[in-house]
């Protein structure tokens, strides 16, 4: 049974509120250390930080439009085997998602972890971050929010828009979570939602003495809201990619700026080898092998096997895709990335009636068969 | 001009299918020569990367053929298989690859019959399809 409750925002401070929120989180005697989006102290930037040290938290940014990395792998890390401790880890939904997939690889387990997911606001491009940021980075964070909270668009003069893939994410809410903040919908200059989703969230809620709270009808009506703007926009997206890659030729234009540098792979959350296929010696081919081929094609591209790789991780992510859109975020040749790896990510999922991060029972679907299914894909018709 | 003649990659599994073109040779039985057989253990060995490659490199069509449901020596090789031609079957047609351009069977070692039948009707399948694009267009 979920449990609602809510903690006051003073002075219209909410991010002030959620430090406080997560300074008594970690002073349970339970919680060892807190994961939280932090502004490093040497520049305007934010990353994902182990905290033991209360007093840092004053650095805690959790609504900064930007997540360079998907926490899920520093979380992987954390947690793949026994630590000693218990740690509670803040995650915007998609890091959660990407999370559950990698538990359900046996890269992480949520024994000794608190999931505090929070409504994300949506998150701009690295490099877009790095300009628009500013020098005030507190202010800029607080703009952002009150912007996006109050129904504007994201930066709201207009410079600069989210990532495409926060623009076509149309799960902002965290599910799978233990404890989630809910912003959306609330009035965040006077509060902020607390629910637990899990038991493990129940208690810790119940050790911190929350206000008991009823969940206003206005945040349903405001969450329905921007998945139906997001789910359009997503739509759109896969119509449009599908169109643009819909043949061989067309793939290989698309995928035309690819160095095969394999930044998408090692940013994806999901590519779950510990050494990616395409970096083994299964690829470092034999010199006379290039020579061979060239020979045959009387023109190869260095270096080979971009449409191999991309149609490859395919193969092998498509079905935990989360559409974070970190792949996008860290193509140096500004490949829409996410667009295409989304596009047929809804195909391959809808194939095998699987939502990645959903649930930590549901199998990932190449671990699993049944003896009589998909016969429609055996014979020659 | 002559006719379209499909290159079609086969990957048998060793205990069935490939002893079943073994025998559909033995037997004298006729079936087109347009097929690259390549023999591996079982069905479920099968990488998804071997079957991309081969239609990136310009084969006309794939097809892969392993023991018949609950006949796998490798108990449910087949049945994994099975997965990830499906899976194949989503991302492959998204990129302009004809359904017929990757088949999966099941055909018994004793059936060189039925080998022989299913490696007419590939062929047959893929003709009028032409030349895959891999072969007629660059492929970086
Ligand atoms: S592309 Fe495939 S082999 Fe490489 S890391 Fe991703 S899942 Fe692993
Ligand atoms: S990050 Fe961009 S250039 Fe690098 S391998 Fe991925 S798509 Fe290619
Ligand atoms: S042994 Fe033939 S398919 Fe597994």
């Amino acid at each position: 049974m979920a449990k609602t409750a809510s903690i006051e925002v003073k002075n219209q401070d909410l991010i002030g509120a959620l430090r406080d929120f997560f300074k008594t989180v970690l002073a349970q005697d339970e919680i060892s250390a807190i994961q939280v989006p932090w502004r490093l102290p040497m520049k305007n930037m934010v990353m994902p930080t182990l905290i033991t040290d209360p007093e840092r938290l004053n650095g805690a940014d959790p609504l900064s439009p930007v997540f360079p990395i998907n926490s899920a792998k520093i979380v992987s890390r954390l947690t793949r085997k026994e630590s000693g401790g218990k740690v509670a880890a803040v995650m915007r939904s998609c890091e959660i998602r990407a999370f559950i997939e990698l538990v359900k690889l046996k890269q992480g387990q949520t024994e000794n972890l608190v999931i505090i997911g929070i409504d994300c606001l949506g998150a701009f491009r690295n490099r877009d971050y790095f300009s628009w940021v500013g020098e005030d980075i507190e202010e800029s964070t607080k703009k952002y929010a009150a912007d996006v909270l109050g129904g504007k668009s994201a930066a709201a003069d207009g410079s600069i828009s989210l990532s495409t893939a926060c623009q076509a994410c149309e799960s902002p809410i965290p599910v799978g979570a233990d404890i989630t903040i809910g912003l959306y919908g609330i009035d965040t200059d006077h509060k902020v939602l607390i629910q637990s989703e899990t038991v493990k969230g129940e208690n810790l809620m119940a050790r911190l003495q929350l206000t008991d709270e009823e969940e206003p009808p206005s945040r349903k009506k405001a969450i329905d809201k921007l998945v139906e703007e997001r789910t359009a926009v997503r739509d759109n997206m896969f119509t449009e990619t599908h169109a643009a890659t819909d043949s061989l030729e067309k793939l290989t234009i698309y995928l035309a700026n690819c160095v095969n540098c394999y930044n998408c792979r090692v940013a994806c959350p999901v590519c779950y080898c510990r050494e990616c296929v395409f970096v083994t010696d299964v690829f470092d081919h034999d010199p006379s092998q290039y020579l061979r081929w060239a020979d045959r094609k009387g023109a190869l591209k260095m270096p080979t096997d971009t449409i191999f790789y991309h149609i490859t991780r395919l193969a092998h992510m498509s079905t935990a895709c989360v559409g974070c859109g970190q792949c996008s975020n860290a193509c140096p040749n500004d490949i829409p990335v996410m667009e295409l790896f989304r596009s047929v990510s809804q195909n391959t999922q809808a194939a095998f009636d699987y939502t990645p991060g959903q649930s930590i029972e549901e199998k990932p679907p190449m671990s699993v068969f049944k003896e009589e299914e998909f016969e429609e894909v055996v014979g020659i018709d | 001009m002559s006719e379209f003649e499909p290159t079609i990659v086969a990957f048998f599994c060793n205990w069935c299918t490939y002893t079943a073109a073994d025998l559909a040779g033995t037997s004298r039985l006729s079936y087109p020569p347009n097929i690259k057989i390549i023999r591996v253990m079982c069905s479920g060995m099968i990488d998804p990367k071997y079957v991309i490659k081969a239609l990136l490199e310009g084969a006309d069509g794939v097809l892969v053929s392993g023991c018949n449901p609950g006949d796998c020596h490798y108990i449910n090789g087949n049945y994994k298989a099975r997965r990830r031609i499906k899976l194949l079957k989503e991302i492959l047609p998204q990129f302009g690859f004809e359904p017929e351009r990757l088949r999966l069977t099941w055909i018994a070692a004793s059936d060189g019959l039925l080998f022989a039948e299913v490696m007419r009707d590939m062929t047959e399948q893929l003709k009028p399809l032409g030349p895959s694009e891999a072969k007629l267009k660059m492929v970086i």
